[in-house]
């Protein structure tokens, strides 16, 4: 009896471990199918592409034509592979890992000091910069995102995007209101525009990304960092904590938010909302527009404005430099097929072929955007990008930043929206936890 | 019974009787150990070289530093386990309150799927029109597709479009809000409501099989003698089942400790701590932080805790068994 128990717990062991084990620590076998496609045979690569169109499918249909054109250009063929931005992350963090890796990917430009930490990347060095056609070739802002200050970046934009504030022109005339200059503003239209079952503002406040970027965009208008010049994080500094009150306060003291939209866990949600107009305002980056269009909404009937700081700010931040990178794995065995590929991608002609299905901003020197037939759009987005934005911190830790600061604020929406108060107290000691976590991480 | 004379014989026999003459293999003699090959090396590969990996990690300072080449990771020792078991930190009280929303759920879930599943059961042990069809239909939880069952119940607790929401809301005209089911506190309802949903047709399952091996004359003999049902249940029927009970329970409580899907699946990336499973949150321990060293350590940990709680439950009815 003894040892039937000793081999019945024995084989729970094993039972539990391995379910364990799932959840917990190594699970590479998610992806390994598509890593493994490209080695072996020289004229195939492999490209992990995020996702910029109005759906996965839109994504492979937009790049098809132009991957057909590489292929006719160079002989090089190119497995593409879409990913939602749910798994993006998860999915490179694998191919880290296991080595099983595609040879392009694209990265949120925010990552790119993050994943550069890990050193699975290629640094583009003189030479690679060279078959790209040159670093200068490049917006600056856009390729300061490339990696952390004083390295060879290891990734390049290749879509630029920034943040605006999309509002309803309809709407606004109807109310006889103006488009806000400044946040006071901001909330008094959207007080004004609430009513009738419809609401001033929609956000993403179930999204921890969303929810990450306005944190620092807001505290960046107070003036406040992230992280010291030490690379420590101080997000329970009081710019940091008033700037994430004054985006919660949307919802909790002006009431200008469906609190439904705690559940809003993706961007697209409350475009949505706004497309069918069931809110006048939202913020949003530049490639809303697929989907505004998609739902019906002619470029015409709305209009953007930079998302606009307090009237005592001290800075007009109104965006991060948002946008994709594109990365070469460091263990590639096709380089100088991958680096001709991102040279393709980066090209001049790819990218106006791309501008405007994706609508993005150019991340190339001279180029203009053509990602709207709305003049003042591009104008304003342009403008955004090039003198409103500021690059998130350019840390490893940036992206523990994000899930940590992130994930807090998704809670907090979550305590307003089902009818409890948070304090700045409150915002304070979360702040506090997240800069615990991210010091016990590093 | 046979793993447990196997080994006193050969143990015993070489010392008694010599070997005088090599005895000549009988043919075919390597064929159990070629039948078993296949079990042993899966085995080797699935459970124990992850289990041993896993447990050589925790052991690591294996942050995303080094995830790329994992042979450079520091080690660190205890370090892991000591910034997870320190519960004044943040690491630590978010996995001791995750600990116990997890052991919360576990009772719950366990303890009324057994219920449903018993109750069902009995009820569905007697012959009539109409048997199979309910049993079909109990079954059918368990036979879908398990994401596509939660992914429904996901759709079905929405706060403005769900069906739970606009039927008691709506149809039935109970007045006041409508609450939010997947974020804030009532998310541990609605992470307990699924789950049980998912169980319980598998406690049925079970112990419909084990109802059906009790001797219907054992029910008749206490029926002459005045059993009512309930004294018939009591007497009979949970004593009968009582070896069907013991490893239900058991995996049940396995299953439901480390239950991964419903919780990833209902919450999506951003988990309310009130539906914080803890397996949920080793993986987003680790994955958001890419700290795999700590989520080893967490995981082991897990091991180890699910490790004694089974060696607990078995060493104390097999005790009461042989008693009896």
């Amino acid at each position: 009896m003894k040892i039937r128990t000793l081999a019945a717990t024995a084989a729970i062991a094993a039972l539990a471990l391995t379910t364990a084990a799932c959840g917990g620590n190594s699970n590479p076998s998610s992806s390994s199918s598509a890593g493994s496609d490209a080695s072996g045979s020289g004229g195939t690569i492999t490209y992990w592409a995020s996702n910029q169109g109005t759906s996965l499918d839109n994504d492979k249909q937009v790049l098809t034509p132009q991957l057909e054109k590489f292929t006719k250009q160079t002989g090089i063929k190119v497995n593409l592979e879409v990913i939602g931005w749910n798994d993006l992350q998860t999915r490179i963090q694998t191919a880290v890992t296991s080595g099983q890796a595609p040879d392009v990917v694209n990265i949120g430009n925010t990552w790119a000091a993050s994943l550069q930490s890990t050193g699975a990347f290629m640094p583009f060095d003189d030479a690679a910069f060279k078959a790209i056609g040159g670093k200068d070739k490049f917006v600056k802002t856009a390729m300061d995102t490339g990696g952390a200050p004083g390295q060879d970046p290891t990734s390049v934009p290749v879509y630029g995007l920034a943040y605006g504030l999309y509002y309803n022109k309809a709407m606004f005339s109807a109310a006889g209101l103006t488009p806000p200059n400044n946040w006071e503003d901001l909330v008094t239209d959207a007080k004004k525009l609430t009513s009738g079952g419809k609401y001033g503002f929609a956000l993403a406040a179930g999204s921890y990304t969303e929810n990450a970027h306005f944190a620092f965009i807001n505290a960046a208008q107070n003036g406040a960092d992230l992280f010291d010049k030490d690379g420590k994080p101080t997000f329970s500094s009081d710019g940091v904590v008033t700037g994430i009150e004054r985006y919660l306060d949307l919802m909790q003291k002006d009431k200008v938010v469906n609190i439904g939209n705690a559940q809003y866990d993706n961007g697209t949600k409350a475009v949505n909302d706004f497309a069918t107009g069931k809110v006048a305002m939202i913020l949003n980056q530049n490639n809303a527009d697929n989907s505004i269009v998609a739902n019906g909404m002619t470029s015409d009937k709305y209009g953007v404005v930079p998302f606009p700081a307090p009237s005592n700010a001290s800075a007009q931040t109104a965006s991060h430099v948002a946008g994709i990178n594109l990365s070469i794995f460091k263990n590639t065995k096709n380089q100088d097929a991958a680096l001709k590929f991102v040279n393709f991608m980066t090209s001049a002609e790819t990218q106006t072929a791309l501008g405007k299905p994706f609508s993005s901003l150019p991340v190339l020197n001279a180029a203009t955007p053509n990602f709207t037939d709305n003049a003042d759009e591009a104008k304003t987005f342009s403008d955004i990008y090039a003198t409103k934005s500021k690059p998130l911190p350019l840390v490893p830790a940036e992206d523990q930043f994000e899930s940590t600061v992130g994930k807090a604020m998704n809670q907090m929406f979550a305590t307003i929206a089902s009818g409890g108060t948070v304090s700045t107290d409150d915002i304070r000691t979360a702040m506090k936890t997240a800069e615990q976590q991210v010091a016990a991480a590093g | 019974m046979a793993v447990a004379t196997a080994p006193t014989i050969t143990t015993e026999a070489p010392p008694a009787s010599p070997p005088k003459r090599r005895r000549p293999r009988p043919s075919g003699w390597w064929l159990p150990y070629a039948l078993l090959a296949p079990a042993i090396v899966f085995e080797l590969v699935i459970h124990v070289i992850p289990m041993v990996t896993g447990i050589w990690m925790s052991f690591l300072k294996l942050t995303k530093a080094f995830i790329s080449n994992w042979g450079n990771a520091p080690v660190t020792g205890l370090k892991n386990y000591q910034v997870a078991l320190d519960f004044n930190g943040a690491v630590g009280s978010a996995l001791l309150q995750s600990f116990l929303v997890t052991c919360a759920f576990t009772v719950l879930v366990v303890g009324i799927s057994w219920t449903l599943g018993m109750a069902a059961a009995v009820a569905l042990q007697g012959k009539f029109f109409g048997r199979g069809f309910f049993r079909t239909l109990f079954l059918v939880p368990y036979a879908l597709p398990m994401y596509a069952g939660i992914i429904a119940w996901k759709f079905m607790l929405q706060k403005d479009t769900g069906a739970i929401n606009h039927f008691v809301y709506d149809n039935l005209g109970v007045g006041g809000e409508k609450p939010f089911w997947l974020i804030g506190n009532n998310s541990f309802a609605a992470v307990v409501v699924v789950a049980i949903w998912r169980l319980w047709p598998f406690a049925f399952l079970m112990l419909m099989a084990g109802l059906q091996s009790i001797p219907t004359d054992v029910y008749e003999a206490s029926a002459v003698d005045g059993a009512k049902p309930f004294r018939q249940w009591r007497s009979i029927t949970l004593p009968m089942v009582r070896p069907v009970n013991m490893v239900l329970l058991l995996v049940m409580f396995l299953w439901t400790f480390n239950d991964f899907n419903t919780p990833f699946v209902l919450f999506g990336n951003a988990q309310p701590p009130a539906g914080d499973l803890i397996s949920f949150h080793i993986y987003n321990a680790s994955f958001l932080t890419w700290n795999f060293g700590s989520g080893a350590a967490m995981s082991v940990m897990l091991l180890l805790f699910l490790l004694l709680v089974s060696g607990i439950y078995l060493i104390v009815l097999n005790r009461r068994s042989q008693r009896a």
